[in-house]
């Protein structure tokens, strides 16, 4: 053994071996996320309020909640039991709650079952991912040379992100072949990316068994020195407890923020605020990932020489200071009042007016019309308005049969007024003694969806910062795991680093999307409906502020050598 | 340390005023929007109390050289 953790190479392969399982574990983690939209389609009933309780619990909470917990079970197993039998046990866990969503018939089959199932496997795929990240830090950590800890584990450091890419990736190419509406149906292929991760997960069991003990682990275990009981020596001594504390708020809770505001928030904030489409908002994220991970391993080497502490600091105080110029600056560019470049009118177009009545509330009628404004930088921004026309009776006949008229061609500029005169064909049930209707009505505030697709420039100068603040997550996250490592003892190391990380990382880190975009919606009054886009930003600005204070205070920035005690 | 009771009597009093505010349809999902913050954050304020108290009584003033000092058990 010791032969071969002293070499490049038998490093090479803990690495490769540990990061591969991680790696999938974080994939079956974000496809859920990344899928959230189609998910809770399939899995909820549509247009009910307690569908939204269900979805937004389910959706946004659960998975990350519970990981503390997971840290908590498999934290005292990996103590108790020891590493790598732990990690083998959460990898079978991710993997086969990860399959069964695939498997989980949508909500038209089952009913209430559907939810309910899925909620379960989000709770073991939560727990699951408590439980596999520790172990696979310390394992590493725990094989590698003093002098380089910080750079080994950099490398179990990119596979968060590595796996958020190749969730990103798997989805983007499915979706392509499949085409969208293929995609999203209920056994459509929305679902392969969970299936995939039982090929993935096999795979790395394999690689996994042909693993040893930590050799550390191993040692504490041959002198009979393993915990009794690792909860009650991790939290219930002051001298522990307060590491676990200062790990938690002097480092991990403010690395969590920046990760999640990095390459989650980005993301949320140029699809939803920003309008950026489906496909090029993830194509600017996963370009500026590739790009940014290197840096994991640049940064974790580096703490190696100068230390964690400043390192991590540096990004969080990088990230205060540049978040708000940054999320304005999308706003900037992609906001069509900004835009000197002309309305190529040759391209721009107004589409036909499509009409259906809608299929729950007969009384309705949807017209959908599409405008398309190409400008000469060759941005394309495309609005479809949904307006609502009104039924006197409920309509018993079939949608091809009605007729309509668009009274005025609307302005694609301001698309402000739609004046319809609805014709309802002969035949179709109306009030008695009327065979067809003329309706007009003003929309007064019709549903309008845009999408834009970015000109060359603006696209790339978007991929740059979103690089930047990924190079911010290599900053905070980088050294993380040789800090956290270096912290505690090695008998009850799993659970104590663990437990502050999944707090900080999944409960801080985890729920910045959604008190984002929460605080958001706080700021919208009528006076002015649209809110203020920017202040979502301040929750992870908070935290991080708070991070930094306790952290420049209270961290130490020496490494510590000695970690096999 | 007085942080951590600031945050908790904020977040006490945006969910009040949050849930008061909102109306019949959107009622519901706001209070289990709340209860689920609260219940997150509480606990960890609470542990930030915890810190606070630490660090003033100066525990923090010296953190341990090697793991045999944070084994006091």
């Amino acid at each position: 053994m010791s032969k071969n953790i002293n070499s490049e190479k038998g490093m090479g392969f803990i690495i490769g071996a540990s990061s591969v399982g991680t790696l999938i574990e974080w994939y079956d983690f974000y496809i859920f996320g990344m899928l959230a939209t189609i998910i809770s389609k399939q899995f909820f009933p549509e247009d009910s309020g307690t569908s939204a309780l269900l979805s937004t619990l389910a959706i946004f909470a659960a998975g990350f909640i519970v990981r503390p917990f997971g840290a908590l079970v498999f934290g005292r197993l990996g103590d108790m039991i020891g590493r790598k039998h732990t990690f083998l046990l959460t990898l079978v866990l991710m993997g086969g709650s990860t399959f069964c969503i695939g498997l989980v018939p949508g909500f038209k089959t089952i009913g209430w079952a559907a939810p309910i199932l899925v909620l379960i496997l989000r709770l073991v795929q939560g727990l699951a991912l408590g439980g596999e990240y520790g172990g696979a830090a310390t394992y590493v950590a725990e094989h590698a040379p003093a002098h380089r800890r910080g750079y080994w584990t950099s490398w179990i450091q990119t596979t968060a992100t590595l796996g958020l890419f190749l969730a990103l990736g798997i989805i983007l190419l499915i979706r392509n072949m499949q085409g969208v509406d293929t995609f999203a149906s209920e056994w459509g292929g929305w679902r392969y990316p969970f299936w995939i991760s039982l090929l993935l997960v096999i795979v790395s069991i394999v690689i996994r068994m042909r693993m040893s003990e930590s050799p550390m682990f191993a040692k504490v275990k041959e002198e009979g020195k393993t915990s009794v009981n690792p909860l009650k020596e991790s939290f219930g001594h002051r001298a522990n407890f307060k590491m676990v504390l200062l790990a938690l708020f002097g480092a991990v809770m403010g690395q969590g923020v920046i990760w999640y505001t990095g390459q989650f928030y980005a993301q949320t904030f140029i699809e939803n605020i920003c309008k950026i489409n489906f496909t090029e908002s993830r194509n600017i994220l996963m370009i500026a990932i590739l790009f940014a991970t290197p840096f994991f391993v640049v940064f974790g080497a580096l703490s190696d020489k100068i230390g964690r502490k400043w390192i991590m600091l540096l990004g969080m105080l990088l990230g205060i200071c540049t978040y708000f110029p940054i999320y304005k600056s999308f706003i900037k560019w992609t906001d069509p009042a900004n835009k000197r470049e002309l309305v190529d009118l040759s391209k721009t177009t107004v589409g036909a007016a499509i009409a259906h009545v809608d299929a729950t509330d007969k009384k309705k009628m949807l017209v959908s019309t599409q405008y398309d404004t190409v400008y000469t930088d060759g941005a394309k921004f495309t609005y479809t308005k949904v307006d609502t026309i009104h039924f006197a009776a409920t309509y018993a006949g079939n949608t091809a049969a009605i007729g309509y008229i668009i009274a005025n061609k609307d302005n694609p500029a301001t698309m402000d007024t739609v004046l319809v005169k609805t014709k309802v064909a002969a035949g179709a049930l109306l009030p008695d003694g009327v065979t067809y209707a003329i309706i007009e009505t003003k929309s007064a505030k019709p549903g309008v969806v845009i999408e834009k697709t970015l000109d060359n420039n603006t696209y790339w100068w978007i991929v740059f910062l979103i690089f930047i603040q990924v190079v911010y997550v290599t900053m905070v996250y980088g050294p993380m795991a040789a800090f956290l490592v270096e912290l505690f003892p090695t008998k009850i190391r799993y659970t104590s680093m663990s437990l502050p990380y999944h707090i900080g990382n999944g409960v801080f880190g985890g729920l910045v999307p959604f008190l984002g975009t929460l605080i958001v919606e706080f700021t919208k009054t009528t006076a002015n409906p649209t809110g203020d886009p920017l202040a979502g930003l301040w929750y992870p600005v908070g935290v991080a502020i708070l991070c930094l204070i306790i952290g420049t205070i209270y961290l130490r920035n020496k490494i510590d050598t000695n970690v096999m005690d | 340390m007085l942080l951590a009771p600031s945050i908790i009597i904020f977040l006490f009093w945006q969910a009040a005023e949050k849930i008061g505010h909102a109306t019949e349809a959107t009622k519901a999902n706001v209070t289990l929007q709340w209860s689920i913050i609260l219940i997150i954050f509480l606990p960890i304020s609470i542990g930030l109390a915890i810190f606070g108290y630490y660090a003033w009584k100066g525990y923090y003033e010296h953190l341990p050289e090697s793991s045999s000092e944070i084994t006091d058990y």
